[in-house]
């Protein structure tokens, strides 16, 4: 595990230099995916104008929402973002390239094209998750501090699993990436809003097939003081760590079976 | 180095039989074969199109997991060792590149280094050796994506071997190439193999490559091995003709010779065929004695002949000749 941080640290560090050899490039790249980050909460800032309360939450509790949800998300797209390459690697035959390398081939994925443009995400969410927990009205027990590190950590892993998910879906369909961002970056879209807007229905989908209920919202239930309107008992507050290690072992076990059955290309 | 032994890969393929129907056909892409490749040994891979070469290779290096069979190389088994074998060979691809396609090669080596963990100092002398040798000095620094394929081959091969494998396998690497690069490759792999001993299997199209460096040849057809023994006697089991070209003075009757037979004539100019067992030394004394000669060659019989004639043989009547070890 040591060894594969320190392997991902000095790939993505090569990757980054040989991006830093075009300055300008690169600022503008992180510049403009900031604005783009950035829409999402202009979205949100004029829905406010308009109303108090985004299904039942205030502005700071959705800001909170949101930015909780982009960091997550921004730092598992930072880490893991460039493994849905995958299915241009199994058409071109270019993962075979990488493994025959000494290195596993999801960590040489992950590190591929590592750029600063990723980070463009993480400055706007940022800022905002400090803005949220400035302005939000919390009584701020020892167990709602430390539960926010955790829901982002946990957020992160979860998200981070999905990427992994994604690529290995590639496996058995090619051509399954453009799918599979609509459970990644339209996860991430989603878990930015409250999620109880979404009606009941949808909200069952989120905790019980693609459990992006718990990168976020059930944890922020908590620390807002807020009852799960679905009733889950108060154990699921808390259950994003299980959650996030259930579905990096399905990732795991699902990459492992697509390497086995791969099959290469022609020549 | 490399242990075969009666190894299988079956692919499951879907035919269209139908407009909308389609049926799962198993092909065996290799059919059991079995070889081994002592340490040192530099072994041409040959065989048509789609005859099983790289599925063999990609069997070699862990990529795909033999159906049945078992493979061995470093005493490894290259699927549940992949990464830890990695380490110990290296691998070409002539028809994609193992390097990024935005970095300068330099870069790339770079992070292959990494990858590798060759440390820095080892790294330097290694990289200031293929630089000299393979001639890569003038473009270390410009984007993979702009180089020639000559040099891009170049390139690929320096990055096979930043780690300095013991076994070094190649994917037709000089296909595609001009004249000059694929001088130039050849007379760096025959260097490595002499020098260094590396292990080196190579597969290629180009019998060009296998005459000048691999003493040992393999053909490989529909999946079978059709062939494993020294280029030589490669030439004589196919059972390949000599050609003697005589130019006489001036046109004549067709030449009769014991131990040869005509051919064709043009002119002056008649060929002969001294089968492979017939003495050419003999037939051109017979020749020289009795007519009236200018000028004679004696032709070996065209590698390209000899393996044609082998696929066809092999695939026709599914023989297979006995493995014959250098």
């Amino acid at each position: 595990m040591v060894d594969a941080v320190r392997t991902y640290l000095l790939l993505a560090g090569t990757w980054l230099r040989a991006a830093a050899q075009y300055p300008a490039s690169m600022v503008m790249l992180i510049v403009a995916q900031a604005v783009v980050t950035s829409l999402d909460l202009a979205a949100i800032l004029i829905i406010f104008a308009h109303t108090s309360r985004l299904g039942g939450f205030s502005l700071p509790e959705v800001m909170f929402l949101y930015g909780t949800a982009g960091v997550s998300f921004a730092l598992a797209d930072l880490t893991f973002g460039s493994a849905d390459r995958l299915g241009e690697h199994i058409r071109q035959g270019t993962l075979d390239t990488l493994l025959v390398r000494p290195v596993g081939p999801l960590l040489q994925l992950a590190t591929e094209d590592f750029s600063p443009r990723r980070i463009g995400k993480l400055v706007p969410t940022g800022a905002v998750l400090v803005l949220a927990l400035a302005r939000l009205d919390v009584a701020w027990t020892p167990g709602r501090v430390a539960t926010v590190p955790l829901m982002l950590a946990g957020g992160y892993w979860i998200f981070a699993a999905l990427w992994v998910l994604s690529a290995t879906w590639q496996f058995a369909v090619v051509d399954g990436k453009q799918a599979m961002n609509s459970v990644t970056y339209g996860g991430a879209f989603l878990a930015q809003y409250p999620l109880s807007i979404f009606g009941r229905d949808v909200l069952r989908g989120l905790t019980w097939v693609v459990p992006l209920a718990f990168v976020n919202w059930q944890p922020a239930l908590y620390i807002l003081g807020r009852p799960d309107p679905l009733g889950l008992p108060v154990f699921f507050r808390f259950a994003s760590p299980l959650v996030a290690a259930a579905l990096s072992v399905l990732a795991a076990v699902t990459w492992r079976t697509g390497l086995r059955r791969y099959r290469s290309t022609g020549s | 180095m490399l242990e075969v032994e009666d190894v299988r890969k079956t692919f499951a393929v879907r035919r269209r039989t139908g407009r909308l129907r389609r049926t799962r056909v198993n092909v065996d892409a290799v059919d059991g074969i079995s070889f081994t490749v002592g340490a040192g040994e530099f072994v041409g891979y040959l065989g048509p199109n789609g005859a099983g070469k790289s599925t063999t290779i990609k069997m070699l290096t862990g990529i795909l997991t033999p159906s049945s069979g078992r493979v061995r190389v470093a005493g490894l088994d290259p699927v549940r060792q992949r990464t830890t074998l990695a380490r110990r060979i290296g691998v070409v691809f002539g028809q994609r590149t193992t390097l990024w396609w935005d970095l300068p090669l330099r870069d790339s080596l770079a992070l292959i280094r990494h990858l590798y963990r060759v440390d820095r100092a080892a790294h330097r002398t290694r990289l200031a050796e293929l630089t000299e040798v393979l001639e890569l000095g003038a473009f270390l620094d410009t984007p993979v994506r702009q180089l020639s394929l000559g040099q891009r081959m170049c390139g690929d091969l320096a990055a096979a071997l930043v780690h300095d494998p013991e076994i070094l396998v190649l994917d037709e690497p000089t296909i595609g190439l001009d004249v000059i690069s694929k001088a130039t490759v050849r007379a760096f792999l025959s260097r490595l193999g002499a020098e260094r001993g590396t292990t080196i299997l190579l597969t290629t199209h180009d019998l060009g490559d296998i005459e000048r460096l691999c003493r040992r040849v393999m053909v490989i057809d529909h999946g079978r091995l059709a062939y494993d023994g020294s280029l030589e006697r490669l030439r004589a089991t196919a059972d390949a003709d000599r050609i003697l070209v005589v130019d006489l003075a001036h046109p004549q009757a067709p030449i009769e010779v014991d131990g040869a037979r005509l051919i064709r004539t043009d002119g002056p100019r008649q060929w002969l065929a001294i089968p492979p067992d017939g003495n050419a030394a003999a037939v051109v004394a017979g020749v020289a004695a009795r007519y009236d000669v200018e000028d004679i060659a004696l032709r070996e019989p065209d590698i390209e002949d000899v393996v044609t004639r082998l696929y066809r043989t092999g695939a026709a009547a599914g023989f297979r000749w006995e493995p014959d070890r250098l």
